[in-house]
Order: C-alpha cells, then sequence, then structure tokens
C-alpha cells in the first residue's frame, strides 16, 4: 500500500501555535503527516510579562526570545504574512506568492491591539500621555511615562470587550496603586479605572470581589464609558453619550482584533474571529479548518490558560480524528487567571463556560497552596513561577499536570 | 425569575425585568416594553429590533453593539442617540432577548 503524508498547516507560531505544534509533532507519526507552522517573525514574547514591564518589575529580555528555537525539529516553519486562505480549494495564499495547500488547517493566529479604531488615539501623544501596554514597544515606552510620572489623574482604560486576558487592566490598577504608594505618589494621584461594562469585571462573582478591592484601594470606577475618541488636547476621553473623563496620563487598551486575512477569507465575525465549535474549537463552516487560541470566538476568557487547556482537548481529540476514529473530547471553557493585586499579594479566578469564578484551594483540594478568588502571596508567587513553567514546560509541550477540564474539588460554589 | 402582566399578557421576567422566554415576545409587547424605559419606537428602532430577533434566532445569542452597528450599517452614536445611556442592554430589553454577555 502506497500512502501519502498528509498536510497538517498551523498559521501563528504564538502560545497556542507552538504548543500545538509541539505536542502533535511527538504523537502523529512522521511518515504520515507533515507538520508547517507559518509566522510573519521571529520574535516569541512572554505577553503575561508586559504587565510587569512597566513597573520595572521584569526586564524586557524576561519576556522575548526567538521562535525557531522554541519549535520541535522536523516541523516546518515558513516566515511569511498570510494573505488569506481559500477553504474550497484548501490553500493557504502568502503574501509572498507563495501558497500552502492543506489537508486540515489550524488558525492561531491570536488577536491584537488596534488603537487606529478610536479616533485620537495616534496622535502627537501616542505611546507618551496616550500609553498602552499590551505590545512590547508600548510597554517599555510606558515605563518611560510612569518613570517621569509626578502625580495627577492617571486613568486606565478598556474600549470594548472582549480583549485578550481580560483581568489585565485591573492588574495594571492594581500595581500602579502599588507603585505609586511605593513612590510616595499615591495621594498626588486619581487612579480611574474606565470600563465599557457595568461593573469590575464581566463574570458577577468576580466583579464584586474586585469591585470591593478597587474600593478598599481608593481607586474610581467610570463603569458604561464607551469610548467615541480621545481628545489629546484637552487631554479627555469623550463617550458616545458626551460624557468626558480627564487624564494626565492614560493608559488604554485599544480594541482588539483577530488577523486581517480571516476577513479577507470569509472566515471571520465582526471582529475578525473564526466561528468554532466552542467544544470542538473545529469551524462551524469549513470541517477541515479549526482554531485555536485566542483566533476563535469560543465564549469564554482570550487567555493563555484557556490556550493551554483546549490546546489539550484538541491534540486528544485530533488523534482521533487522524485515525478515523471519532472525537471524544470536549472543551468546557476552563480558564484559569491570576489577578495580580499588588503588595505582593494576588487572586486567583478558576471559572468555565458554566461554572462562575469559586472559592476554594488550587491545585490540590482543600490544601492548595493557592486561594481561589482571594487574596495571597502564595498566589504572586505562582504568578512569578508561571514564567519559568512557560518557556520550559507549556511551549515544548510537556506535561503540566493540571487537568484541561475543570474540577470541583476543593472548590466552594459562590 | 417573576412572572407579570405586560401588553395584557403574562411574561416571564429576571430580576432586571428582561425577559426570560424570548418566545414569549410580539411585537405589541415591544412597544410596551419601549414605553416602560420611556422610548418611543421609530421605524429606525424597529429596523434595530427586527435585526436582533433575526440574528438571535440564527447565532443562539445577543447581538453585541458592535455586531448591531455592523451588521446594520447604524453608527455606534445612532444607536446611542436610538437607545439613549445603555444601547446594547435596552436593546435587548425591547427585543425581549437576555442581556448581552459582556463578554468573558
Amino acid at each position: 500500500m502506497i500512502t501519502t503524508a498528509r498536510d497538517l498547516v498551523v498559521l501563528g507560531a504564538g502560545t497556542a501555535g507552538t504548543m500545538v505544534v509541539n505536542k502533535l509533532h511527538r504523537a502523529l507519526p512522521a511518515t504520515d503527516w507533515t507538520i508547517t507552522v507559518v509566522d510573519r517573525d521571529d520574535i516569541h514574547d512572554y505577553q503575561p510579562g508586559y504587565l510587569f514591564l512597566p513597573f520595572r518589575r521584569t526586564g524586557p529580555e524576561q519576556v522575548r526570545r526567538h521562535k525557531r528555537p522554541l519549535i520541535a525539529e522536523g516541523v516546518r516553519m515558513v516566515q511569511a504574512e498570510v494573505d488569506r486562505v481559500d477553504p474550497a480549494a484548501r490553500v493557504v495564499h502568502l503574501g509572498d506568492g507563495r501558497h500552502l495547500a492543506y489537508d486540515e488547517l489550524v488558525i492561531a493566529t491570536g488577536t491584537s491591539p488596534r488603537p487606529e479604531q478610536v479616533p485620537g488615539t495616534l496622535g502627537p501623544q501616542w505611546h507618551r500621555e496616550v500609553g498602552e501596554f499590551y505590545t512590547y514597544e508600548g510597554a517599555l515606552a510606558l515605563r518611560e511615562q510612569l518613570d517621569r510620572f509626578s502625580g495627577g489623574r492617571l486613568v486606565v482604560h478598556i474600549t470594548e470587550l472582549p480583549i485578550k486576558c481580560p483581568v489585565a487592566p485591573l492588574e495594571f490598577t492594581f500595581l500602579a496603586d502599588d507603585f505609586l504608594t511605593r513612590r510616595g505618589l499615591r495621594d498626588r494621584t486619581e487612579l480611574v479605572f474606565v470600563t465599557p461594562l457595568d461593573g469590575a469585571f464581566t463574570k458577577p462573582v468576580a466583579s464584586r470581589a474586585l469591585g470591593d478591592l478597587l474600593e478598599e484601594k481608593g481607586i474610581i470606577v467610570e463603569p458604561d464609558f464607551m469610548v467615541e475618541r480621545i481628545d489629546q488636547e484637552r487631554q479627555v476621553l469623550v463617550s458616545y453619550d458626551e460624557r468626558e473623563v480627564a487624564y494626565d496620563q492614560l493608559v488604554t487598551i485599544p480594541l482588539n482584533m483577530g488577523a486581517d486575512f480571516v476577513a479577507r477569507s470569509g472566515l471571520g465575525d465582526e471582529l475578525n474571529y473564526v466561528a468554532v465549535d466552542k467544544h470542538t474549537m473545529r469551524s462551524t463552516e469549513h470541517p477541515q479548518i479549526w482554531a485555536l487560541g485566542d483566533a476563535g470566538n469560543l465564549p469564554t476568557s482570550k487567555a493563555g490558560s484557556v490556550a493551554h487547556f483546549s490546546v489539550d482537548v484538541f491534540v486528544d481529540n485530533f488523534l482521533e480524528h487522524a485515525a478515523g476514529r471519532p472525537m471524544t473530547h470536549s472543551f468546557d471553557g476552563h480558564a484559569n487567571c491570576f489577578v495580580e493585586s499588588g503588595h505582593g499579594k494576588a487572586l486567583l479566578l478558576d471559572f468555565n463556560y458554566d461554572t462562575e469564578p469559586l472559592t476554594g484551594h488550587f491545585p490540590i483540594p482543600r490544601v492548595g497552596p493557592m486561594t481561589l478568588l482571594g487574596e495571597s502571596r502564595a498566589n504572586h508567587l505562582g504568578k512569578l513561577a508561571f514564567r519559568h513553567v512557560y518557556w520550559n514546560a507549556l511551549l515544548p509541550g510537556r506535561p503540566l499536570g493540571l487537568r484541561a477540564q475543570m474540577s470541583m474539588a476543593g472548590k466552594n460554589p459562590a | 425569575m417573576t412572572t407579570t402582566t405586560i401588553a395584557g399578557r403574562q411574561v416571564d421576567v429576571n430580576d432586571e425585568g428582561f425577559l426570560v422566554e424570548p418566545g414569549q415576545w410580539t411585537e405589541d409587547l415591544a412597544a410596551e416594553l419601549a414605553t416602560l424605559i420611556g422610548l418611543e419606537l421609530t421605524d429606525a428602532h424597529w429596523k434595530l429590533i427586527r435585526f436582533l430577533r433575526d440574528d438571535y434566532v440564527t447565532q443562539g445569542e445577543t447581538a453585541t453593539l458592535r455586531r448591531v452597528s455592523t451588521r446594520t450599517g447604524t453608527p455606534v452614536k445612532e444607536l446611542f442617540a436610538l437607545f439613549p445611556g445603555k444601547p446594547a442592554k435596552k436593546m435587548a430589553y425591547v427585543s425581549g432577548l437576555p442581556k448581552p454577555k459582556g463578554c468573558v
């Protein structure tokens, strides 16, 4: 019998793409499958580290690596822009004119901040008085701004949901409170949190816990604020219903959107996210296409933990699918997010499609050492330790001993 | 969840007054729900309400403000003019649909 290898093409070598090619390279026989991963550059950033850069709690060298060494040998890596996917012909057209045929396609090109979507953002004060920390360059520019900050109104602002790592803006606010306190500037600063939501967070139980923390720290919340434009000259955010929030230093989280080729290929919704089945991450329109990580429209957080848990489920399913068997694994939307609350402490949120963030202990029932939905030093240390886990275990696709499926053991329903 | 009478009909609503069962919605009810939040429905409102109802059937969830704006070609500013203050919530309320998830 003559067999030809089938082609698996993965678009994007970020968190999800890197994990998936490394796991499948190990699990699929090389004689049966050729694995190709496409990315436009060779830089892999540990994105959770961006949060700490402006406060000098982490150095730029700790968040940035080359991509190639993170990808298993034997996986073909192509550096190019993606022009578009032709699902009917099962071909990916690259920006440089090359094309790649596929039998199965994984879209893992994530989501990115689009500051140009809010008028006035990209004015002369961009990356100065109008800062952001969702890019490497932005986080470093903000570090310079905070070094010079001497008090006034520091405004942290979310444009629209969903954003990747939805807790990061709150964490930034808590860390700013800590930073300003240490510098003796807190009593000269009004710290303001501006959100399009009606509370601190999207999930009611967590929203209450986090809202209490904001109040405790004297942070002003401006809810239900849908920004229309930024007026850099007058230093104000202007909402659609004509409200204004003044700032001396703004930290905005721009609108997040999926990759533009997703829209050009007719695969995206209004924010360029690929419509997928929420339990299998398989395209609802094209059975040979899957979307992992932030690129899909799963109704859960766009976060590294979700990428990790959903990739585990996808890999188990894909091995069954490749062998011609029915897929038996189902993703439950499990997300697990550390929330830095400043002063050496952090909270931990654990939730899925059906369950609100719970209180209790993690990962060992009743023992911890980490506490869910409560501040603790162990949570903070857990968050710091995760960078090492990310580079050395998560990306290479080594088992972490955390179950993809959320467990209720040791947790107290809220 | 409680049962209440709106426009002479018994409907089930949640603690914020949103209809629990989109199937209990009728166009008469929409006019009454609009009155309850101080709105008088015009053709511009109806175009949006009909989009929301149809979209809910195909998507299984309430359209976000951005989705309504993109799919109906209505600028967000206009949505704020038609449903002042909290357009996403008000549109869902009048259309008898669940409050849009603020996302996650």
